[in-house]
C-alpha cells in the first residue's frame, strides 16, 4: 500500500463514517448531544477555514474569529432588518469574503510576510473586538438591529428555507445543516486542493522565491486562499448565530482567535481532517472539564482538576514540544512506517527503498 | 478527589436512569438543580461565591430531610466566562440532566443566552443577580435587585450628605448605561446636575486622564457603576491622586466582587453603597447563616457576597414554593411562586412580586470602613418599581421579552 | 495650562508604561526571536511576588525592585530550560508553547490565589499641579523606565555581557565560533528579559492591581509594540512606545478609552503596513 492509495481509502473512510455519522445520530443519540454535535460541527467548519489558509497556504493568520465574528453579526443584523433568512445568509458570506480580500490586498501586496502577517491579523480582530464592545448605548443600531455591546445581541431569528419565511430550520434540521455543511466544506477544499490552485498554493507555502520565478504571482494567489478562508469563517459564522441565536464581542476575542490555532495545530497543518478532530476533541474536552464540578471544594488538587485553562494549556505546550506535526500527519507517520517495515521484511531488502 | 468521583459516579447512574429507562422519576430519585456559573476566567470572582452559597443551601435541605422525601443533587457547571458554554450547559442541564431549576447566569448576556434555552425545553429558570431590570418571562425569577430599588435610595442619601453635583462613570456595557440612566434619572429629580457620564469598556485599567477631566469637571461627589476586576484599578488611581479626600463616591456595584478587600482601607473608606444583603447584618436568621457558612467554607472566607446571597434566597425561594406545590413540576412551582411566596431570609423579608417575578426586599445602605461593610440606614421592603412599569405576567403571562425602561 | 501639565505627565505616563511592559518582550525577540506569548503572565507573576513578598513583611520598595525580578527572572530561566530550548529556530512554534504556558499560568495562579488577591496600594501620596491633583507615585513609573532603559543601554554599550549579547544577535553561528556558549547566552536573555517582565508587572501592580487574567491586558499591546518597534531593542521600545503611548494617551483624553484602544491599534497597522520591519527597520538601523 502507498501514499496514494492510503490518500484514496481514507477519503472513503471519510465519506462512509460522515454520512454515516450524519444521518444516525439524530436517530441515535439524545437531543441535547445532537445540540451539542451540531455546534461541534459549525466550529468544525471553522477549523477548515484556517486549516486552508495556514496549513495549506501557509498564511499566519491570527484572527481568523475577525472573519467568523463578522460572519455571525451580519446575518444577526441582515435577519432583524429583512427578516427572511436567504439574503441575510448570502451576505454573511460575502460580506467577510469581501472584508479578507480588502485586508488580504493590503497586506499581501504590501509584501508583509510571516510574523507580521500575525500581528495585523490579530490587531484586526481586537479592533473589532474593542469596536464593538462599546456599542452597548441605544444609539448604536443598524436598521431596526441594536448593536448590544459587551451584551450582544440576543434572540436572533433562524434560518429557513430558502425564499420561504414560514419554514424555520428546527433543531434537527440545523444538525442536519451543520454536518452536510462540514462535509462539503471537506470535500469541496479536497478538490480545491487537488486541482492546479492548490498545487500552487502549496508550492507557494513550501518555496514563495521559487514559485515567483516559475511564473506565479504569490499574492494573487495568496489573496485568493485569504479570500476563500474568510467567507469559510463567515459562513461557519453564521450557522454558529444561529446555534446559539445569540452573538456577543468574545467572538472576536483573543480567546476565541486563540482556540482556532490550537485546533489546528494539535489536529495537525497540512491536513484538513486532522483540524476537524481537533476542533472536536478540544470543543469536548472543554465541555467535559466544565460539567461535572466539584462544588465546595477546596483541596488544591480538585481545583486543578476542575481548572479548563491549566488543562489546555499544559495539552498546548505537550502537543508543541511531543507532538509538534498533529496528531493526524503523526499517527500517519506510525502508520506509514509500520507499512513499510512489514514489506520491507516481506521484501528483505531486494528492491531499493523509494523516498515516498 | 474521591468525593469527586463519587458525585460523578451518582451522576452518571442518575443519567443512565433517566436518560436509558426513562421512567417518570422514583420516589428516590435525588431531585437535580443545575448551577451554570463562571468558576474560572475573568468573571469567576462573581461566579464563586454564588456556587459556595447554593452548594450550601443544598446541603442543609438535604440534612433537613431533603425535599417532598426525596434528596436534592447539585450538577455544578463552570462555564469558563465563555458564552458558547452556557448555551451547551444550559441544553444539557435541561435535555440530559433533566433538573428541576436551574440557578445561573452572572451577566446579563450570559441571561439572555440561557433564557431562551430554559424557555423551549421548559425548564425553570432563577436569575440571581443585581442587573438593570425589564426582564419579562413567565419561566424566569430574579431574586437580584434592580436600579428602582438601590438607586433611588443612594442617589438622594449622598446628595444631601455631599451636594448636588455629581458626575457619573460607569462600565461600558448594558448595565453600565441603563444604571448611569436611573442615576441621572434621580440626581435631577433631587434638584441636581450631572456634568458628565463617562462609560468604559470592561477591559480599561488606565483611567488616567478620566480623573483629569473629573477634577476640571469639580462635582461634590462621583457615581461609580464600574464592575469587574480591570476596574478596580480606578479606585487605586482615585486614590494616588490624592482625590479620594477631597471629592467621595456612591455605588452600587462596588463590593460586589469584594473590591472592598481587595482595596486597601485607605484607598476605599468612606465609600457609599447600597444594597439588599451585607454579611454584618444584625438579625437572628442572618447571624445562625453566618455562622453555618463559616463553618462549611471556614472562618476566613473573605466576605458572603450581594450575589451569594441573591442565590441562596433564590434557592429558598423555589424550594418553599416546591413545598407548596407538592411536586417539582414545573408549572405548579411557577404557579405557587405566583401566590407571591415568602421567605425570613439572612437579609429580611423576602417576597415574590407575581406580576414581575422579581423580588420585593429589604435595601440597605453602608458605608466602607476597613475592609468591612457598616450600615447605616434600612429601608424595609422596596418593590421592583422598574420592571413593574412594564411588565405583568398576570395580565400577559406570555409576554417573553427584556424591556427597555423608558427613563 | 496646569492641564496641559498634567496632560504632558500622563503622555508620558503612557509612554514609560509602554516601554515598561514591552522591554523585557523586546529583549527576548530582539535576541532569540523568539515571540513570548506568555508575557503578559510574567508581568502578571511579578505583581503576585511583590504582593506575596510585601504581605510577609518584606518593604514594599524591595519587593517591587528586587523580590519581583529574581523570582520572576527565575521562573523565566526554568522556563527556558524545560520549553523554550527544544524550540529554537520555529518561531511559530514557539509562539504556540508560550501561549500553552500563558493558559497554564493564568490557570495555577487562579488554584493558588483564588480571585480575591489583597492588592498592594501607590506609595508616596500625591502631588499638586495648579488645580490639579496627580499621583506621584505617576511620575515613579516614569523614573523607573528612564532607569530600566539606561540600564539597558549601559549594559549593552559598555560590557563585555553587552558585546557577547550583540554578537549574538547579529550573527549566532559567529558568536559560537568564537567560542561564545550560544545556549548560556539565550538561558541567559530569557531569564533577563522575564525579570524586567516581573520588574514592570510589580511596578505596575499598585496602579492596575493584580488578578490571574491581568495579562491578557499586558500582552496584545506589548507584542503591537515590540512588532512596531523593530528588532533593535532599545531605540525600537522606545520610538514605538512613544508613537502608540501619546497617540493612545490624547485619543483617550479627546474622546473616549474605547477609541484611544482603537487609534493606537489603527497606527500599529498603518506603521507595520508602511515600514513593514517595525521602525527600527527604517529609522536608527544603527542603534541598540
Amino acid at each position: 500500500m502507498n501514499g496514494r492509495s492510503l490518500n484514496i481509502l481514507g477519503l472513503v473512510l471519510v465519506s462512509v463514517t460522515g454520512l454515516a455519522f450524519m444521518l444516525l445520530t439524530p436517530q441515535l443519540a439524545e437531543l441535547d448531544t445532537v445540540l451539542d454535535l451540531t455546534v461541534y460541527m459549525i466550529m468544525a467548519v471553522l477549523a477548515l477555514s484556517l486549516a486552508l489558509i495556514w496549513g495549506f497556504g501557509g498564511i499566519l493568520c491570527f484572527g481568523q474569529s475577525a472573519f467568523f465574528g463578522l460572519g455571525a453579526y451580519t446575518y444577526a443584523i441582515a435577519m432583524f432588518n429583512i427578516g427572511e433568512s436567504t439574503l441575510p445568509f448570502l451576505l454573511a458570506i460575502i460580506l467577510p469574503a469581501a472584508f479578507a480580500a480588502l485586508l488580504g490586498y493590503f497586506m499581501f501586496y504590501g509584501r508583509i510576510s510571516d510574523v507580521y502577517l500575525g500581528v495585523i491579523t490579530l490587531t484586526v480582530t481586537l479592533i473589532l473586538f474593542n469596536s464593538v464592545n462599546s456599542t452597548a448605548g441605544p444609539e448604536f443600531h443598524i436598521g431596526t438591529a441594536r448593536l448590544g455591546g459587551f451584551n450582544g445581541i440576543p434572540g436572533i431569528p433562524p434560518l429557513n428555507w430558502p425564499f420561504n419565511k414560514t419554514a424555520a430550520i428546527d433543531l434537527e434540521g440545523m444538525f442536519y445543516l451543520a454536518t452536510g455543511s462540514l462535509l462539503a466544506t471537506y470535500f469541496g477544499l479536497r478538490l480545491l486542493l487537488a486541482s492546479q490552485f492548490g498545487r500552487i498554493i502549496v508550492g507557494i507555502r513550501e518555496n514563495e522565491r521559487r514559485a515567483e520565478l516559475l511564473g506565479y504571482d504569490p499574492r494573487a494567489y495568496k489573496l485568493a486562499t485569504f479570500t476563500i478562508g474568510g467567507a469559510l469563517a463567515g459562513f461557519a459564522g453564521c450557522l454558529f448565530a444561529n446555534w446559539g441565536n445569540f452573538v456577543s464581542p468574545t467572538i472576536f476575542g483573543l480567546a476565541q482567535s486563540a482556540q482556532i490555532i490550537i485546533w489546528v495545530i494539535v489536529g495537525g497543518r497540512g491536513t484538513l481532517i486532522g483540524p476537524v478532530i481537533g476542533c472536536i476533541g478540544i470543543q469536548w474536552l472543554s465541555a467535559a472539564l466544565g460539567a461535572n464540578q466539584p462544588s465546595g471544594g477546596s483541596d488544591l488538587w480538585s481545583k486543578i482538576f476542575a481548572n479548563a485553562p491549566l488543562i489546555l494549556g499544559v495539552i498546548l505546550i505537550a502537543f508543541v514540544l511531543l507532538v509538534p506535526k498533529g496528531l493526524v500527519p503523526t499517527l500517519g507517520d506510525i502508520g506509514l512506517s509500520l507499512v513499510r517495515r512489514r514489506r520491507a521484511r516481506e521484501q528483505r531488502g531486494f528492491e531499493p527503498q523509494q523516498a515516498e | 478527589m474521591s468525593m469527586h468521583r463519587r458525585t460523578f459516579l451518582t451522576g452518571t447512574a442518575a443519567a443512565i436512569a433517566a436518560g436509558a429507562l426513562s421512567y417518570p422519576a422514583l420516589a428516590e430519585d435525588p431531585i437535580g438543580v443545575a448551577s451554570i456559573h463562571d468558576l474560572s476566567g475573568g468573571l469567576d470572582i462573581y461566579g464563586k461565591p454564588m456556587v459556595d452559597a447554593l452548594t450550601l443551601a443544598i446541603e442543609e435541605a438535604n440534612a433537613a430531610g431533603g425535599l417532598l422525601g426525596r434528596q436534592l443533587k447539585l450538577i455544578n457547571y463552570d462555564t469558563q466566562s465563555n458564552m458558547q458554554l452556557y448555551t451547551q450547559f444550559a441544553q444539557q442541564a435541561a435535555l440530559k440532566d433533566k433538573v428541576a431549576v436551574v440557578h445561573g447566569g452572572i451577566t446579563s448576556a450570559s441571561r439572555e443566552v440561557i433564557r431562551p434555552v430554559l424557555d423551549r425545553f421548559k425548564t425553570l429558570y432563577f436569575y440571581n443577580t443585581q442587573y438593570e431590570g425589564g426582564v419579562c418571562d413567565r419561566n424566569q425569577f430574579d431574586t437580584g435587585v434592580t436600579p428602582a430599588q438601590t438607586v433611588e435610595k443612594l442617589v438622594p442619601y449622598a446628595m444631601k450628605k455631599w451636594g448636588k453635583k455629581v458626575y457619573v462613570v460607569a462600565a461600558d456595557y448594558n448595565y453600565g448605561q441603563i444604571t448611569s440612566q436611573w442615576v441621572k434619572k434621580y440626581v435631577l429629580e433631587n434638584g441636581g446636575e450631572v456634568p458628565s457620564i463617562d462609560f468604559f469598556p470592561l477591559d480599561v485599567t488606565n483611567f488616567g486622564p478620566t480623573i483629569s477631566k473629573i477634577q476640571a469637571a469639580k462635582p461634590d461627589f462621583v457615581w461609580s457603576a464600574l464592575v469587574g476586576g480591570a476596574h478596580i484599578s480606578f479606585y487605586r488611581q482615585w486614590a494616588a491622586a490624592g482625590m479620594r479626600a477631597s471629592i467621595p463616591m456612591a455605588s452600587t456595584t462596588f463590593a460586589v466582587g469584594n473590591e472592598h478587600i481587595v482595596l486597601s482601607p485607605e484607598e476605599c473608606n468612606g465609600m457609599l453603597i447600597c444594597y439588599n444583603y451585607f454579611q454584618d447584618l444584625k438579625n437572628p436568621v442572618n447571624e445562625a447563616f453566618v455562622a453555618s457558612f463559616h463553618k462549611r467554607f471556614g472562618a476566613d472566607y473573605p466576605n458572603i457576597t450581594e450575589l451569594a446571597m441573591g442565590t441562596y434566597q433564590g434557592f429558598r425561594l423555589w424550594a418553599e414554593a416546591v413545598k407548596k406545590a407538592g411536586s417539582v413540576d414545573r408549572m405548579k412551582v411557577i404557579e405557587a411562586l405566583e401566590t407571591g411566596i415568602s421567605i425570613d431570609a439572612p437579609s429580611g423579608k423576602v417576597t415574590i412580586d407575581p406580576p414581575t417575578h422579581h423580588c420585593v426586599l429589604d435595601v440597605h445602605i453602608a458605608e466602607v470602613s476597613d475592609k468591612k461593610l457598616k450600615v447605616l440606614q434600612d429601608f424595609a421592603q422596596q418593590k421592583p418599581a422598574d420592571t413593574a412599569a412594564v411588565c405583568d405576567l398576570i395580565k400577559n403571562p406570555t409576554d417573553n421579552q427584556q424591556y427597555v425602561i423608558k427613563i | 495650562m496646569d492641564l496641559v501639565a498634567l496632560l504632558a505627565i500622563q503622555v508620558l505616563y503612557a509612554v514609560a508604561s509602554l516601554a515598561l511592559i514591552s522591554v523585557g518582550l523586546a529583549i527576548i525577540f530582539g535576541m532569540m526571536r523568539v515571540i513570548n506569548l506568555a508575557h503578559g503572565e510574567f508581568l502578571m507573576l511579578g505583581g503576585y511576588a511583590a504582593i506575596v513578598a510585601t504581605s510577609h513583611g518584606i518593604s514594599i520598595w524591595v519587593a517591587m525592585l528586587v523580590v519581583a525580578p529574581i523570582v520572576v527572572g527565575l521562573i523565566g530561566i526554568i522556563v527556558e530550560r524545560a520549553i523554550i530550548r527544544f524550540l529554537y529556530g520555529r518561531m511559530i512554534d514557539t509562539m504556540l508553547a508560550t501561549w500553552g504556558l500563558s493558559l497554564f499560568l493564568v490557570g495555577l495562579t487562579t488554584a493558588i490565589f483564588g480571585n480575591t488577591t489583597v492588592g498592594i496600594s501607590a506609595p508616596l501620596g500625591s502631588i499638586q499641579i495648579g488645580a490639579y491633583r496627580t499621583s506621584a507615585y505617576t511620575l515613579f513609573v516614569i523614573a523607573i523606565a528612564i532607569a530600566v532603559l539606561g540600564a539597558i543601554f549601559a549594559v549593552m554599550r559598555w560590557t563585555r555581557l553587552g558585546l557577547i549579547a550583540r554578537g549574538t544577535m547579529q550573527n549566532a553561528d559567529m558568536a559560537a565560533a568564537l567560542g561564545v556558549n550560544p545556549p548560556r547566552v539565550y538561558a541567559v536573555t530569557f531569564g533577563v528579559g522575564a525579570a524586567l517582565s516581573g520588574l514592570a508587572g510589580a511596578v505596575l501592580a499598585p496602579v492596575s492591581g493584580v488578578f490571574p487574567t491581568i495579562g491578557v491586558a499586558y500582552v496584545a499591546k506589548s507584542f503591537i509594540t515590540v512588532i512596531g518597534g523593530g528588532a533593535a531593542i532599545l531605540s525600537g521600545t522606545v520610538s514605538a512606545s512613544a508613537l502608540f503611548g501619546t497617540i493612545n494617551q490624547i485619543a483617550t483624553f479627546v474622546t473616549t478609552p474605547v477609541f484611544g484602544e482603537v487609534a493606537l491599534l489603527a497606527a500599529a497597522i498603518v506603521l507595520i503596513r508602511l515600514l513593514p520591519q517595525g521602525i527600527t527597520g527604517r529609522f536608527f538601523r544603527r542603534g541598540l
